[in-house]
Order: structure tokens, then C-alpha cells, then sequence
């Protein structure tokens, strides 16, 4: 499978169902049906979205990062990846990619690996995994830290190289550009719109996101 | 390095193995025959909603491929285990586990009731079982690595695995950083091209060793290890 796969969307802003902005440093959870569409759009460029996909109807069924690329072969996720559950259930397919590439070995950041990454001063500076744990409290329904697993970095560039390095590049994304996914089966969508500072995830300048819902199961 | 060997044993291909690993020895990972695959987790035995994490692990050190040197991070900023020896060179943390719908596509079906001990295990499902014993389960389970194992990615992101990786006694060795619950399981890694159910056994032992120094080599492999031995050593204090 190729690396990146552009494919631009036919669906209009106009006919969505929802349209939600999701600033940085803020979790945002909400649950979307088999069939429908969710786009998300980098509004600014270069913003980490850290997305976590869950069975809606089973929580310990969620979205395994190594499950999926070991099934497709490739380490990268673009149009045509399907996302797959630690059960092996496909949650959802990209179905539209303007950016091109985007990460699922990254991980979220986190309070604790900031003091690692940067200094043992940055432990109190904001973090996905602040945001996703706040989400998840308020979002209720039994989901706990446990349940908060390795997760997708939309809009993130995250090369390896063939002799086992990893860096954490400049990103490729830019103002405008947008992931859209067709989900399979019921599921709850997590997302953390990255705050970090610390590096170039977000260009270090978090931005806000917009998250757009169709149902395309209704003519 | 002065070491005792406290206990050893051989587990079988196929099998699960789980212990806590005390902070202060460390477990030796014998691959007998070469070529062998094992599975690994761990968890803070002390607070086992803090686990192994994978992508900490890799940003932290800047590696996409596990070594002598490196350590495993838990989620919460702390080393749970250094890989102190090795002599492989390379073990594989992208490919997760083998489960029961991959090894009947690959090898087939074979139910106990058929091939009693050679029925077709797999180490998501040895896992799964192993967590119940301490009170966990399949939310508790996250990405794992594969020790023994060498699989590549291309300039495209492909995985390519690489055979032969591991020769006939070659061996790792993770020192304990915490009190770690560790799984292991001997199933052949997933992308293995293998024609037959197969997998290989190892021969475990656990030894005391020495309380790190401060110029451990994966305490200074990187500034991000040196804080992170802070901050597990705060968690004894």
C-alpha cells in the first residue's frame, strides 16, 4: 500500500448533520452510527488531532495501533486504512485525505512524559492525556485510565527510518486540509486537540480544529 | 557485573509465563533454538492502571526498534525495565500480538480435544487468560513488544520482517526498575513467514543484580533516561 493517498471529499459543509469546533487543549467526545461520515479539519495547519475509536456498544472494543498496521502492512494511516479493533472488527474506514499522511506510533503527550521528554519543570504544563482523562470523567459510562490506549495522531508526521530511528518532523499539513472516515459499526469517537508547546507537533502553535458529521445513510 | 541466579526454567513454544519481577533482579530471556518469538507486557505491579507504554517508550529514546541500552516506560513517566544484555540487536515494537483468527488463516485449526499439546495457541488469547489471574482483562492489555524479533519499515512505511534474526542461544536481559508484572508468551511472531505452527521454546532466569549506578549505560543513554531514573526512584522514596 502506498505511503499517501490524496483523495478529496464530494460531501458539502452545508449538508452536515454537525459542525463542531474543538479548540486546543480541549477533549471533545460524541458517539456517531454506522454509515455516517466524520471529517476532521485542520483549521490553521500543522495541529495534532490525538483521536481514539472505541465499539460504542463494548468499550474494551476499541482501536488497536498495532493491530492495524500490522494488517495493512504500512505504519502510516491515509484514504483507504481501515481501523481496526483490538477484536479485529474494522471501526472505520478513511475514505477521504487531503493531508496525506498521519501517525499512529506517536502516542498522546502527558504530563509525566513531558517531565521525561523536556524537563522535570514541564510537568505542569497541559497535555492530551490530561484531556483525554477530563473527557472520559465527564463523558462517564464506566471508561477510566485504563481504558485509554495508544492512539491516532491526525495530521502528525512521525517518520522511522529503515535502520529503527524515529523523528518527529516539521508536519505536512496546512491550513484547510482534512481527514474524513466512514464509520462500520456504532462508535465513540475521543479526540484531545493537542496543546503541546514542547515540540513541533502543532508548529508550537496549537490551533483549533473543526469536526464535521454527515449521515450519508439518508438521501 | 556480579549477579546470583535465584531461579531458571524453560517454558515451552506456545506457552504464557508471568511473574512479578522485583525491582533489583532481572530476567534473562534465552532464545534455545534460535529464532524464536516472545510476547511481552508489563504493568506496576503496585498500581497496575499504570503500564507499559509504547509510544512513550520510543519518543523518549528516539527509536523505532528495541535494544541493548534501552529502557520500557510506563505510562506514568517511570522505567519499569532496562534492556541491560543483549545480544540480538534488535526486537520488534510495532507488530503486536498473534490472535486465534491469524494463526487458524496461517497454520490452520487444531482444538486441544485433536493436538492435546500441540493444539494451536495464540499470545493474545494467553494473555487475555494470564491478566484474569490478577484481576485484569482485556482493558489492561495495550501494545506489547516482540522480543527476538526484527521487522523493518521502508521510506514508504512498509514492514518488512526480517528472518533469521535471532541465532541459537542468543539472549536479553531486562533488569527491573520497578516491581513489574511481566507476561511473556513464546508464540511465532505474527508477520512470521512461517509454513507450520511451530513456535520455539526459551529458558528463563531470574538473578539479583546490582543497584544502578550513575553510569549505568541506560541511565545516561539519553537525557530523557536520566530523568526518568529520577522519577522512578522517587516513587520508592
Amino acid at each position: 500500500m502506498a505511503t499517501s493517498i490524496l483523495q478529496s471529499s464530494q460531501l458539502l459543509p452545508e449538508d452536515a448533520l454537525h459542525s463542531f469546533v474543538v479548540e486546543a487543549g480541549d477533549p471533545f467526545l460524541f458517539e456517531i452510527g454506522k454509515g455516517q461520515v466524520v471529517r476532521i479539519v485542520d483549521l490553521e495547519g500543522n495541529q495534532a488531532v490525538d483521536t481514539l475509536f472505541y465499539n460504542a456498544h463494548d468499550y474494551m472494543d476499541r482501536y488497536s495501533a498495532q493491530d492495524t498496521i500490522r494488517e495493512q502492512g504500512n505504519v502510516f494511516l491515509t484514504t483507504g486504512t481501515r481501523l481496526i479493533s483490538t477484536t479485529g472488527n474494522v471501526l472505520l474506514t478513511i475514505t477521504a485525505d487531503t493531508c496525506g499522511r498521519h501517525d499512529t506510533l506517536g502516542g498522546a503527550c502527558a504530563t509525566e512524559s513531558n517531565m521525561v521528554r523536556y524537563d522535570l519543570s514541564k510537568g505542569h504544563m497541559h497535555a492530551c492525556r490530561q484531556s483525554f482523562m477530563k473527557g472520559i470523567q465527564q463523558w462517564g459510562r464506566g471508561l477510566e485510565k485504563r481504558d485509554i490506549t495508544s492512539n491516532i495522531n491526525f495530521f502528525m508526521n512521525v517518520p522511522i527510518t529503515p535502520e529503527g530511528g524515529l523523528t518527529f518532523e516539521d508536519g505536512v499539513s496546512d491550513a484547510g486540509k482534512y481527514v474524513e472516515l466512514r464509520a462500520e459499526m456504532d462508535v465513540l469517537v475521543v479526540i484531545s486537540n493537542c496543546p503541546q508547546l514542547n515540540n513541533p507537533c502543532n508548529g508550537y502553535n496549537p490551533t483549533p480544529v473543526q469536526i464535521l458529521i454527515w449521515d450519508t445513510n439518508v438521501q | 557485573m556480579e549477579s546470583t541466579v535465584l531461579w531458571s526454567e524453560t517454558v515451552p513454544g506456545g506457552a504464557t509465563w508471568s511473574h512479578v519481577l522485583k525491582r533489583g533482579t532481572a530476567l534473562r530471556i534465552v532464545d534455545l533454538e534460535g529464532g524464536a518469538n516472545v510476547a511481552a507486557y508489563f504493568l506496576n505491579f503496585e498500581l497496575t492502571a499504570e503500564r507499559f507504554n509504547l509510544p512513550d517508550t520510543l519518543k523518549a529514546q528516539h527509536t523505532a526498534r528495541l535494544a541493548k541500552g534501552h529502557v520500557l516506560y510506563s505510562d506514568m513517566g517511570r522505567i519499569l525495565c532496562s534492556i541491560t544484555e543483549d545480544t540480538v540487536g534488535w526486537h520488534d515494537p510495532l507488530c503486536g500480538l498473534s490472535n486465534n483468527a491469524l494463526v487458524e488463516k496461517k497454520y490452520g485449526k487444531a482444538t486441544y480435544q485433536q493436538s492435546r499439546n500441540e493444539r494451536h495457541q495464540n499470545a493474545r488469547d494467553g494473555f487475555l487468560v494470564e491478566l484474569g489471574k490478577y484481576g485484569l482483562g482485556p482493558r489492561d492489555l495495550h501494545a506489547t513488544v516482540n522480543f527476538f524479533s526484527k521487522v523493518t519499515v521502508d521510506e514508504a512505511g512498509d514492514l518488512h520482517y526480517k528472518p533469521n534474526n535471532s541465532l541459537p542461544e542468543s539472549y536479553v536481559e531486562l533488569r527491573a526498575e520497578m516491581n513489574v508484572l511481566v507476561l511473556l508468551n513464546t508464540c511465532q511472531h505474527p508477520l512470521a513467514p512461517d509454513n507450520e505452527y511451530a513456535p520455539r521454546p526459551v529458558e528463563l532466569s531470574i538473578s539479583k543484580v546490582s543497584p544502578v549506578r550513575t553510569n549505568d549505560p541506560c541511565r545516561t543513554l539519553c537525557r530523557e533516561n536520566t530523568r526518568g531514573f529520577l522519577l522512578t526512584e522517587l516513587f520508592f522514596l
